[in-house]
């Protein structure tokens, strides 16, 4: 089969995984106690009653639910429920570039570090840098986001004062570095675990031997014959590599107070703002449907024996 | 004058000591064969003389080409050397190529890596490299991946990776072992062809190999060598038990082996098809309307190269894999197509032995639980006494009850495989290669033991094998295979003396001599074709030397004459009894 078909069969394939995450979030964000209109001293019974009638909460749910997927289907994810006047699209559409770059700079110091730490411990493997590399490691690993973040915060920005601590106000070069690394941090820990452990497999595979009794130098073997095939499993690792960086998102803009989607989507949960967190899903749903796809894609062009039908 | 010089070479892992001061001598041009058992320490030499054994052996003693020790050198040194003085050709072709970089790449660095040329000069000197191994369209092959060649070709871009730049020795290390006898020759045929001026140190277990290629031979037993000399004189009139032991184990394809008997039929195919999907809605003949019948008591051979469908064609018998058409019948009852529609009884009547002792036994199990397995299963759970009973079957003590799989040798391993096929008392036992992995003297012991459990029981056996001189020493009768068709069968002893399809001829040719003897391995040009797109006619046509038009046109049908049948158009009139013209 051909890679176009192949890619239109997978889209196509990508349909009913998508109706699935919305469906299952609808009805979740639904059962969620309390509504987008609870306030602390409840409405009049009317007012709520005309409300709830414009936004078409009085319907049936499937009707609620058949009136959202038309809207979805034209590219609309409906009005936000807690925001006067504004629609979720509009909503996304300001936040996501600024996560869209912070969520592409933690990955890319996640592949470009992580890879890189990898390799240093699988080639001094069992040395001192193996073992520095993956105490580190393990520790990036074990400390969850919501304590790297502040800890940080509170070593450059608060006691050394180097780095800005939140996002408000600075807005240069500096006030990326503690978001990105916090970020970053855990998926370079599992990144270099990846490597080094699939390096080490590789560089034991007959065909280095093989390649070593060519006389080309562990340099040039691994660059030539190990790398490709040892990042093989890196490269697998992207999709939830992705995801992970997607919910760490969450915790880190609430922290550094940056206004992208993560801090969007917190704000639309506790809101109960229904359209708003459903758009947020879908949103995170298809990037991560897309990487998966583009990671498969890949995987053929690298292994020659993965032939897409 | 000597090229390479080797004195007291020491190889230790740990505490174990693998090489044991060996000391010896290749001249310029020589071929020099190393032989032994698995775990002689042969492999080790060979790794140690390009500086790769592993990182925790420690190597001592001395090593010098053209004057310089090797022992002890800075990988940069070792860099210098592999490949332009010394290189290595390994057993499998299948690992040792890089199965992500195209074969052009792979040996384009070869030259890069040394400096020898850049850029364009390199591209055609890989292409020439690769026409002179006899790659066919090399300058497009340049360009293939390395799972899209066949074993023997692979085993060419080994070999033209390795004399690329043009070494004065050349280490090869089993280089035909995971060949096909017809492709061993042809590789066998092609070193010698190739190398020239360039000395070659052939290491092998195959002492018909070491026989046609080397002028002197080195035996190696247990890390020391055994006995070394002119290689004549060595398997003619061996003076150490380790090269007498080697000799024995050898099987003889001129010996005769046992006489067909006449017994009632018991298991047999009839018109027996399989056939896989491919891509593009193709499909794959892998076994075309097979008719075979195994006698009670006796042993029946499939032989036939990688592809031509032999092991298929058992796996159906046993309905691992739903033929396409045809019927099994056992007993005189057709039996259902897969196995799990099959009866229970019937189930455990017809057993298999697989070729990989150790990766066909559970490694979390121990021997005692892996024997009483089948029983368990039926639900007739046996006794310990029984267990103890079928491990003393195959010549196994109570000691081994409790141990796991790999703290089995291969022989021993293979001895529990036997048992636990045994203990549910089948009529059939099927082995796919279950000797092809062992070792000389170990395969002997369980072909014996096969025999005696043969000659003890009425047991009937149908024996998968690529190796006709084990065949030969074992099975009553003989069906040869080729791209999916039995092409003849006969008694065993009539097919290896006078047989009579061009095809069975060509394979006895191409097994080498026996050690001690003249002659060569005669070579069968060419390659078995793609299952996906067999010959019209005849489908040996391409490769066979008595082929004519109607051999071309039309598909000979196997016809029987006595207790023998060939498929062949021309086989009245052949008179293959007398091999390698």
């Amino acid at each position: 089969m051909s890679l176009p078909r192949y890619v239109l069969r997978r889209v196509l394939g990508a349909v009913p995984t998508l109706l699935l995450v919305v469906v299952l979030a609808f009805v979740l964000v639904r059962a969620a106690p309390g509504g987008p209109f609870d306030e602390e001293r409840a409405l009049p019974a009317d007012v709520r009653a005309n409300i709830e009638a414009a936004y078409h909460l009085d319907e049936p749910m499937w009707q609620q639910f058949l009136r959202y997927a038309g809207g979805l289907l034209r590219g609309d994810l409906g009005p936000s429920y807690r925001r006067h006047g504004e629609s979720v699209n509009d909503l996304i559409a300001d936040a996501f570039p600024l996560s869209a770059a912070l969520g592409l700079l933690a990955m890319a110091a996640a592949l470009l570090v992580g890879i890189g730490v990898g390799a240093v411990a699988a080639l001094g493997r069992d040395g001192w840098r193996d073992r520095v590399s993956m105490t580190f490691a393990l520790t990036g690993i074990s400390i969850p986001v919501f304590v790297v973040a502040p800890a940080l915060i509170l070593v450059f920005a608060v006691q050394l004062g180097w780095l800005p601590a939140g996002w408000s106000g600075a807005r240069g070069a500096g006030a990326w570095i503690l978001p990105v690394t916090a970020l970053a941090l855990p998926q370079i820990a599992y990144i270099a675990r990846l490597t080094r452990a699939s390096l080490i497999d590789v560089l034991a595979s007959p065909f280095i031997r093989a390649a070593r009794a060519q006389g080309l130098g562990m340099g040039r073997v691994v660059r030539r014959h190990a790398l490709k095939p040892a990042l093989l499993p890196v490269l697998s690792y992207l999709g939830p590599a992705l995801a992970g960086i997607l919910t760490g998102s969450v915790v880190v803009e609430q922290i550094f107070g940056i206004p992208g989607i993560g801090q969007a989507f917190v704000r639309g949960a506790l809101d109960r703002d229904y359209t708003l967190v459903l758009g947020v899903v879908i949103l995170y749903a298809t990037l991560i449907i897309g990487l998966n796809l583009l990671v498969d894609i890949l995987y053929g062009a690298i292994d020659p024996r993965v032939r897409h039908r | 004058m000597t090229l390479l010089s080797v004195r007291g070479l020491t190889v230790r892992h740990g505490n174990a000591v693998v090489v044991d001061g060996v000391d010896f001598d290749v001249a310029p041009g020589e071929a020099l064969g190393i032989v032994g058992e698995s775990g002689s320490g042969k492999t080790q030499t060979a790794l140690a003389l390009l500086g790769l054994t592993p990182g925790s052996a420690d190597v001592s003693g001395s090593i010098r080409l053209d004057g310089q020790e090797l022992v002890g050198a800075t990988e940069p040194v070792l860099d210098a050397v592999r490949a332009t003085r010394i290189a290595m050709v390994f057993q499998d072709p299948l690992q040792a190529l890089n199965p992500y970089l195209r074969i052009g790449a792979q040996l384009g660095h070869v030259l890069e890596a040394h400096g020898l040329s850049t850029g364009r000069e390199t591209g055609e000197r890989v292409v020439a490299m690769l026409d002179a191994v006899g790659l066919p369209d090399p300058a497009r092959q340049v360009l293939a991946w390395p799972h899209e060649l066949s074993g023997g070709m692979r085993q060419r871009v080994m070999i033209a990776a390795a004399l690329i730049a043009e070494p004065a020795i050349l280490v090869a290390d089993e280089p035909t072992t995971a060949l096909d006898v017809t492709v061993q020759a042809q590789i066998l045929a092609l070193l010698d062809r190739l190398r020239r001026d360039t000395a070659l140190l052939l290491i092998t277990h195959d002492l018909g190999v070491v026989a046609g290629q080397c002028e002197r031979v080195l035996v190696m037993d247990r890390g020391r060598v055994a006995e070394t000399g002119a290689t004549r004189d060595v398997f003619g009139a061996p003076s150490a038990n380790a090269t007498r032991a080697l000799l024995d184990a050898v099987p003889r394809l001129d010996a005769p082996g046992p006489a067909a008997r006449d017994a009632p039929g018991l298991l047999a195919a009839e018109g027996l098809s399989v056939r896989y999907r491919a891509r593009r809605g193709k499909a794959l003949a892998a076994v075309k309307s097979a008719d075979l019948e195994l006698k009670e008591g006796e042993t029946l051979a499939i032989v036939g190269e990688s592809g031509s469908g032999k092991s298929t064609l058992a796996r159906a018998i046993l309905g691992l894999v739903s033929p396409a058409a045809g019927t099994v019948v056992y007993a005189g009852q057709a039996l259902a197509r897969d196995l799990v529609d099959r009866a229970g009884t019937t189930r455990r009547d017809l057993q298999l032995v697989f070729q990989d002792p150790a990766a066909s036994l559970d490694p979390q199990m121990r021997v005692s639980s892996i024997v009483g397995e089948p029983r368990a299963i039926a639900g007739n759970p046996a006794t310990a006494g029984e267990i103890t009973a079928a491990l003393a079957d195959v010549g196994l003590d109570t000691t081994f009850l409790d141990r796991y799989a790999h703290q089995l040798s291969g022989g021993q391993a293979q001895r529990v495989a036997i048992a636990r096929a045994l203990i549910a008392r089948p009529t059939v036992l099927v082995c796919d290669e279950a000797v092809a992995a062992l070792d000389g003297t170990v395969r002997t012991t369980v072909l014996a033991l096969l025999r005696e459990i043969q000659a003890r029981t009425g047991l009937a056996i149908l024996f998968i094998a690529h190796d006709l001189a084990v065949v030969r020493q074992i099975a009553h009768r003989v069906a040869v295979m080729y791209l999916g068709e039995i092409v003849e069968l006969a008694p065993g002893n009539e097919l290896f003396e006078r047989p009579r399809h061009p095809y069975t001829r060509a394979l006895l040719d191409a097994v080498p001599p026996p050690p001690g003897e003249a002659g060569r391995p005669a070579v069968l040009p060419g390659e078995v074709p793609s299952p996906l797109s067999p010959p019209p006619g005849c489908v040996f046509h391409p490769r066979c030397r008595y082929a004519e038009d109607g051999c071309r046109a039309e598909a000979p049908a196997r016809r029987a004459a006595g207790n023998s049948s060939v498929a062949c158009r021309r086989a009245e009139e052949l008179d293959l009894a007398r091999g390698r013209a």
